[in-house]
């Protein structure tokens, strides 16, 4: 397969782009594998490209029951950031955004990456104290961090309503300027055609429905194409950890629901940077094309619908336009419902399962897509090694009854 | 949105209620003798059924008491209502 160049965009212009050869491979199923990675999302997709370029595990597959990247990862807000308190977080969001800083070179495929910063708002002095606390604790941790006043907040936003007859006034922010957005298909696309040029079978339209369990060792996976030994299972399909873990006669500390998220009609450039407010529960940014990509809390109950439910957009837009009033006559053009699986602490879990050769990358809960590249890497380490990766160490199963719980409030942006 | 079925006020909106999770959740028995295994089961680890499942609702902006329903987590049909403390119904499906 040919680098992407500008001699490449050069050769083809000659001929019409019209011989430019598929990103990846559509694989039919082998009967067997020495990984098989089941989800083809952009964690499952970034794993089997992490092991097979880093790991050197190579005969790998990716099975994924619809197309790649028609999950959660085309159904998020595309917020990347590393900007958390607790230590074992901190690390593992910012070795995925050292990661993301590489992507496009590495992956020779442009994900979009753009930093223009995340900026989380404080609306009441005790708020304002817990952001220092994290802006402290973030620069400590080796993570750029600043505090922003609000002469310097409406400079960076001028849209935003700092005026004290807010229904939440302002009283401060921080801003992690290295975070950003991306290009949430790109990033499938992307670690789809690296995995596949180092000999990753992407198999689509392959759903898993059941796993081989011969004397406590996983040996393949049932699919709807056929049964598949394979020497390493890895799991990694968001919403669904819990129905995978079943499979295997597991229960996991997890529940899935739906998350919203909402893109208006495109403006003229309004917001180059990335809002959140977890007091008000919003988060905005204004995407390449001029959409506003907004999103807020996850629904209510327990949901595999993949539809929300329309009361929480209805909030999620009276909170943009407490922030925003400006937005106000801005329509709406779309809204979509990913199933997240939210764990007790908010962190995820990323962890050999008890059935030998079995490894779960899952619980991410509402904010999973800033972390796609760190956890295809660590992940991928875990099951190449057998044991978990020393950033993944603290995220594993056993924290639940011994109590060291990763309670992250920052990890889902908003409160939930 | 939700028609939800409260078996004191009738069929109301899904904002006047709040989900309270999964119903039959049992605490382990020895509390004398905690077992933290059983105990981490009991706190965190639940069923998360794809398909029927059953919850705790709470009328909260209305007569303000908790009932059980019968939910599927697929299509959100509602197949059965019934009162705290009693035994699952069995499910239709």
């Amino acid at each position: 397969m040919t680098r992407y160049s500008l001699l490449s965009l050069a050769r083809h212009a000659l001929t019409g782009h019209r011989r430019w050869a598929p990103a990846w491979r559509d694989a039919a199923p082998k009967p067997a594998y020495d990984v098989v990675i089941v989800g083809g999302g952009g964690h499952g997709l970034a794993t089997a490209h992490y092991l097979a370029s880093r790991y050197g595990v190579t005969n790998v597959a990716v099975l994924e029951k619809g197309w790649i990247g028609g999950g959660n990862t085309a159904r998020n807000t595309t917020i990347v950031r590393s900007n958390y308190l607790l230590d074992d977080s901190a690390f593992l969001y910012e070795h995925s955004l050292k990661l993301w800083e590489g992507l496009t070179a590495e992956l020779d495929f442009n994900v979009m990456f753009s930093q223009r910063g995340v900026v989380s708002l404080a609306h009441s002095a005790h708020e304002l104290t817990a952001l220092r606390q994290r802006d402290r604790a973030m620069r400590l941790n080796g993570i750029d961090s600043e505090m922003l006043d609000l002469p310097a907040l409406h400079r960076l936003a001028p849209a935003l309503d700092l005026s004290p007859t807010a229904r939440f006034p302002v009283t401060g922010a921080s801003i992690q300027r290295r975070g950003g957005i991306a290009r949430h298909d790109a990033v499938a696309w992307g670690f789809a055609r690296a995995a596949d040029r180092r000999g990753v079978d992407i198999v689509q339209n392959c759903a898993v429905t059941g796993l081989r369990i011969e004397k406590g060792r996983v040996t393949g996976v049932e699919t709807t194409r056929g049964p598949i030994r394979a020497g390493k299972v890895g799991i990694a399909v968001a919403g669904h950890s819990g129905v995978l873990a079943a499979m295997a006669g597991l229960r996991l500390p997890i529940r899935s629901y739906t998350l919203q998220a909402f893109v208006s009609e495109p403006l003229k450039p309004v917001l180059d940077t990335v809002i959140v407010s977890n007091q008000v529960s919003c988060y905005v940014s204004q995407s390449d094309k001029g959409e506003l990509v907004f999103g807020a809390a996850r629904d209510n109950y327990a949901s595999y619908s993949q539809r929300g439910s329309l009361p929480i957009l209805e909030d999620c837009v009276a909170n943009m336009l407490q922030l925003f009033p400006a937005f106000s006559r801005v329509g709406v053009l779309r809204g979509w419902g990913g199933t997240v699986d939210v764990s007790p602490d908010l962190s995820p879990i990323i962890a050999p399962l008890p059935v030998e050769g079995l490894f779960l990358n899952g619980g991410w809960g509402t904010g999973g897509f800033k972390a796609t590249p760190g956890s295809g890497d660590v992940f991928a380490a875990t099951i190449a090694r057998g044991e978990p990766h020393p950033l993944a160490a603290p995220f594993g199963l056993d924290r639940f009854a011994t109590g060291r719980l990763i309670d992250e409030a920052a990890a889902a942006g908003v409160s939930h | 949105m939700l028609l939800i079925p409260c078996p004191h006020c009738g069929p109301r909106e899904e904002r006047e209620f709040r989900c309270g999770g999964e119903s039959h959740v049992a605490r382990p028995a020895s509390a004398e003798a905690p077992d933290d295994r059983a105990f981490a089961e009991y706190l965190y680890v639940r069923s998360n059924a794809k398909g029927v499942q059953a919850e705790r609702w709470h009328h909260l902006y209305g007569c303000r008491r908790w009932f059980n329903l019968l939910r599927d987590t697929v299509t959100h049909e509602i197949t059965a209502v019934y009162p705290m403390g009693a035994p699952r119904p069995e499910s239709a499906a």
